[in-house]
Order: structure tokens, then sequence, then C-alpha cells
């Protein structure tokens, strides 16, 4: 960054920690370039995001083979305990809406699961607080991690208001077998914070994320800012929800219900 | 100014070395952690920060604290501090070499910690921290040693310190408020979303920083026959007394906004910590900090109970004691719990995590005991030291 640039970004930064107005959340985001190096197939889009059509999905089973797809696809790591990794996993409607619960709900949403997954917030406070731009947001709308650069202060963590990061408190490497499961994607060291990233590496090579393929259909990706992408198409005909809309973030994953 | 540190009782001398085997043995720990990960600790995907971070915002805090000396002394001409002044800024110097390593001692692949330099994130309000918190500790030292240096010499300090001291009275408050906004600029952690946090962090700190100044300077009086005097100590009492009243004050305003509005997300943490559904031990403590804060106000408001020379320091004590369970332990547990999803993941220190910490605070009292041996050893043949 040049000395304008950063005398632009500082006072950006600085007026929008006090004034957080909505033209200035993208200096705060901190935009960066995608360091995803993408071939000529790639898929483009202005802004990423996702729709669930959680009606099609019966049982807590039919996300738990979603989740071992992404396990599989990322080489997340099994590992038990309160300091375990997840990237994509489920929970009651409670759970994953805390503020949207309802004494008397209906008979589906007490009993049904929800997928849970980082949103690529529009407005993501873990790149917010990410003191070293380890966490930053792509110019297409996804949130991503340079395990590289991370230094592993885990502010990220209690900056995202969605639970959807994870710590490598112990060598993920150790909790995989050799080789790994997808020998084409990195794996991360220990001390380094991960999540979901949209499946940023497959995009970039012409194809849709791996939950999304194996979904058969249930989960829409594709550009929000086209109407007639898949998920505009699908959320103007339907009723869906955000998580923690009121917080200001701006979740790119959307739940028809 | 270094001879002072080379001659000593036989007590400096032990003193010295019973700090360096815990740093030593700790150190044997910190390597382990550095081998196995951050696994050695409590800590969670759901409670991500616990012991460390807590003990770096505690003593930022107690850093900060020197500025209730040298307000005074510089703002008021309070004369009756210059004494004991070294003695808070030596113990702001201690204080943040501690807040550095305990965030070293945090961080997942410290090796890296340079990246916070190297890829500067202005949107980061740890950025603006690490900058604050490393022009306090170059102030306090250029300042604490150029006024002892004059005292030695028995000349008047330098024109250019008097600015410097200024910009540190500031600087003191930037610190806290900063590491306040760590917290409390995060959306979804309630307990920490609260304006008043810089607030309650600064009078938390103006009344704790000084009393454990003031602890660690009777303890001083007994071995060495150092007084910072009879009114001083007086004043700085008074000052402690009313920050502690703006410290509970601030507490009790964050209870009714909690509880009157009935907000779950408000009240929540602050009820579990004193109600500790399904018994988390944080609520015995939270219960014995509150029972502290009060009895050490009852015992330093009467102006007769504060100035009796044996319960001040248990009432000093006591306050310490109440406001590093707020802050040191209350604060990180009421902000990781409940979760994002409304659950409780329990948090309880390791052995290795308290042994690490305890480290760290041997490494600030070793700084600590170095600093003020010379200030002593100044002070005694300037003949500023008793009565
Ligand atoms: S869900 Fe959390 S991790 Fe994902 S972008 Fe939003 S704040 Fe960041
Ligand atoms: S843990 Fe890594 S990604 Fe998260 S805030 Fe710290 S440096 Fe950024």
């Amino acid at each position: 960054m040049n000395r304008r640039g950063f005398i632009k970004a500082a006072g950006l930064s600085a007026f929008a920690l006090i004034g957080g107005a909505a033209p200035f959340d993208e200096a705060l985001a901190g935009i960066a370039p995608g360091r995803y190096g993408r071939n000529e197939k790639a898929l483009r889009a202005k802004r990423w995001g996702m729709v669930v059509k959680t009606r099609e999905f019966r049982r807590p089973e039919d996300y738990a083979f979603l989740a071992d797809v992404c396990r599989k696809e990322h080489n997340v790591p099994r590992i038990d305990g309160p300091q375990n990794v997840k990237w994509l996993w489920h929970d009651t409607f409670a759970r994953v809406f805390p503020d949207a619960v309802n004494d008397y709900p209906d008979e589906r949403t007490r009993s049904s699961v929800f997928p849970l997954l980082c949103n690529h917030c529009d407005n993501p406070p873990c790149v917010r607080v990410c003191p070293t731009g380890a966490t930053y947001k792509t110019e297409d709308g996804i949130v991503a991690i340079d395990y590289h650069r991370c230094i592993g202060c885990r502010f990220c963590m209690a900056g995202c208001p969605y639970g959807a990061r994870s710590f490598n408190f112990k060598d993920p490497r150790l909790f995989l077998p050799d080789p790994p499961p997808n020998p084409a994607f990195p794996t991360r060291m220990i001390g380094v914070v991960e999540k979901c990233n949209f499946c940023a590496e497959r995009l970039a090579v012409g194809r849709m994320p791996a939950c999304v393929e194996a979904s058969d259909g249930r989960i829409l990706f594709g550009d929000l800012e086209d109407p007639e992408s898949g998920p505009r198409r699908a959320l103007a005909a339907n009723y869906s929800i955000r998580r923690k809309p009121s917080l200001g973030t701006r979740p790119g994953v959307y739940y028809i219900i | 100014m270094l001879e002072k540190l080379l001659s000593g009782p036989k007590t400096y001398y032990l003193w010295l070395l019973f700090l360096l085997c815990l740093i030593a043995g700790s150190g044997l720990v910190y390597l382990q952690q550095l081998r196995e990960g951050l696994s050695l600790t409590g800590m969670s995907r759901d409670v991500s920060w616990g012991l460390y971070i807590s003990q770096f915002t505690y003593f930022v805090g107690v850093a900060a604290s020197a500025v209730m000396l040298v307000l005074p002394t510089y703002f008021h001409h309070y004369k009756k501090f210059r004494r004991m002044i070294i003695f808070g800024e030596f113990m702001a110097v201690a204080a943040v070499v501690m807040c550095a390593l305990f965030i070293v001692v945090d961080l997942g692949q410290p090796q890296r910690m340079l990246n916070v330099m190297l890829h500067p994130a202005p949107s980061s309000v740890m950025f603006y921290d690490m900058l604050v918190l490393t022009g306090y500790l170059a102030l306090n030292v250029v300042i604490g040693w150029t006024t002892l240096e004059a005292e030695r010499l028995e000349t008047e300090p330098p024109r250019w310190i008097k600015p410097l001291v200024y910009l540190s009275i500031l600087w003191a408050f930037s610190i806290h408020t900063v590491t306040a906004f760590l917290y409390a600029g995060i959306p979804g952690r309630h307990y920490w979303l609260t304006a008043i946090m810089a607030a309650r962090f600064l009078s938390s700190a103006f009344c704790s920083g000084p009393a454990l100044l003031l602890l660690l300077l009777f303890l001083v009086r007994r071995l060495t026959g150092f007084d910072p005097g009879r009114e001083a100590v007086k004043t700085l009492t008074t000052i402690i007394v009313y920050a502690m009243c703006v410290n509970v004050f601030f507490y009790l305003l964050e209870l009714f906004t909690a509880f009157y509005s009935g907000i779950p997300g408000h009240s929540e943490p602050i009820a579990l910590l004193f109600a500790g559904h399904g018994g988390h031990w944080v609520s015995r403590w939270m219960w014995a900090a509150a029972a502290m804060a009060l009895l050490s106000l009852a015992l330093l408001l009467p102006p007769s109970l504060r100035e009796h020379r044996a319960i001040l320091p248990a009432a000093l004590a006591l306050l310490v004691a109440a406001t590093w369970i707020d802050k040191g332990l209350g604060l990180l547990i009421g902000g990781f719990t409940p979760n994002m999803f409304e659950e409780i993941t329990l948090y309880t220190p390791t052995g290795s995590e308290i042994t690490i910490a305890l480290g760290v605070c041997a490494v600030g009292a070793l700084v600590l005991s170095l600093l003020w041996k010379m200030a002593l050893g100044v002070k005694k043949e300037s003949r500023d030291f008793a009565g």
C-alpha cells in the first residue's frame, strides 16, 4: 500500500470505527483481491450467497452427510471434545436462531435441525477485528483466511457472532489419515483459525461448492446480486430468514423455512 | 544507575533466585505449550480466550493506574507524591511487560507475531492496542529513568521531560480505553457490548492499581525502611476510595440495565456469573468478589478505619482481590458464556495455563524488583527515603 492509500485506509477505518456508516463498511471490511488463483473456467459473481431449502431436508443424517463431504473435501480433522474443529454442522432451531425462538413452535420447527456454517457476512466483524489481515473478504463476497499469516490470536473467534470459527488447539494433521482425504487442498498447521471458505478453491476452477453439489438441489448457490440467479429466484418465491439479522452483519446464507 | 542492582542483602538475592527458578519452571511448561499447542489450556471452541487475555486486561489497568500519582503531581502540583511517583512509573513498566507476554503466550503462532506490524490492519482495535501499549512502555521507561537519573545527580530533570509527562497522562487513559474497545465493539457478545466498558475499566484500574502499589510499598517499607510518606498514603487512599465507589456504582448500572430491561442477552451472562446455572465455579468467586468489594468499602470509607495501620493493608488486599475477580475472571467468562448458541460451555483454567500465567507474573515481579531496587538505591543516597 502506498502512503496515500494507507492514509486513506487509516482515515476511513478510524471513521468507520466511530461511525460504522454503511458506505464505509467496505473500507472496514478490507476487501482484498482473492488469494485463490482462478483459471479461465472460474465461476464468477458479484456476491456469492447460499440458500438452504430446509423443508427439503428430513433427517439430521441428511446434513451429517453433507458435513462429511465437506470434511473430506477440506481435510477437516475429526477431534472430540470442546476443542473440536468444524466447518459445517447442524443443530436445533433454538440454537441456530436463538433470537427467533417461540414459546409454542410448530412440530417441524421443534423437531428439525438446521445447518450451520460461516455466513460470509457482508459486514463481517471477524474481518474487522483481525489484526493481521489474515481474515479477509474477497471481491466476490467470500470471507477467507490466509493460514500462513494468521497468528492465532483468536480475536476473530470472539468477534464472530455465529460461532463459525474453529481454532486448531491441536495439530490437525495428527487427526487426519496420511495422505489426507483431499491431497489437493492444504492441511492446516497447529495454532491457526479455520472455517468454511464457500469452497473458493472449487469456484476458482469452475466447480460448485462441495456441499451444494452433494445436496441434490436442496442447497442453492449463486450470485445474490443477480436477480436471475438460483438463490435470488428462490428467495423471491419463499419466506426466508437469516441468523441474527439484528447485528448488522448481513449474512450471505439464507434459510427457507 | 545499574550498579545499584549489584549490592543488596541476602534476601534480595534469594528473592531474585526464587523468581528466576519460577520463570525457568514455567518456561518449561511454555515450551510444552509451544509443542502441543493451546490444547494444554482449558480454552475451547466456545471459550476461545481465557486466563491469559484476562490477565492481560487486568495488568493494562495496573499500568494505566500510575497516572493516579502523575496527574495530581503535575496537574495539581501536589508535592507529596513526588517521593513515590517513580515507583508508580516503574510498576507501569513491569505491568506493560507482563501485558506483552500475556499476549505472546496466548498466540497460537507466536513466531508470527510481527505480522501485526508487517501487515498492519487499521480496522482492528488490536492494532491500536499494540501501538498505545508500546508507546506507553517507552514513555514510562524514558520518564522514569530520566527523573531518577536527575534525582541521583541532584539536579532538576531536563525540561523536555515535562511534555512527555503530560503526554503520558493522556496516554494512560488511552491504553485502558483502547483495551476496553477490544471488547466493547464486538457484536453479539452481550456482556461486553456496553458503552460503559471503558469507564468501568478505568475506574476499576484506578482503584486496584494504586491499591496494589500501596500494598507493595508497605512491603518495601517493612524490608528497607523506605517510607512513602504519611500524607501521600492518605491522599492516595482517598483516591482509591473514590475510584472504588465509582467502580461499584458502574457495575450496579450494568445490573440495572440488564435486569430492568429484562432482555435475556443482557441479563443471562450476569445471571450465569452469579447464579451459575448448574454450578459454574465462577459464581462462588463472583459472590466472594461482591462481598470483598463491599467489605473493602466498609473499611475504607470511614477515615478512622482507613488510616489505621493494620486495617488499611487488609482493606486494600480485599479491594485488589475483588477487582481482580471481576476483571481477571468474570469479564472473560461472562463474555463467552452463554456462547453464540445460547449454550453453556464451562471454562476452567488448567494447571499448565495457571503455571504459565504465574511465570509471566514472575517476569513482571523480576522487572519490578530490579527497577524498584534501583530507585530505592538512588533515594537512599539522595536522602529522600524516610520520614
Ligand atoms: S459468520 Fe462469522 S466467520 Fe463467517 S463472515 Fe460472518 S462473522 Fe466472519
Ligand atoms: S486468529 Fe488469525 S484470522 Fe483470527 S483474528 Fe487472529 S490473526 Fe486474524
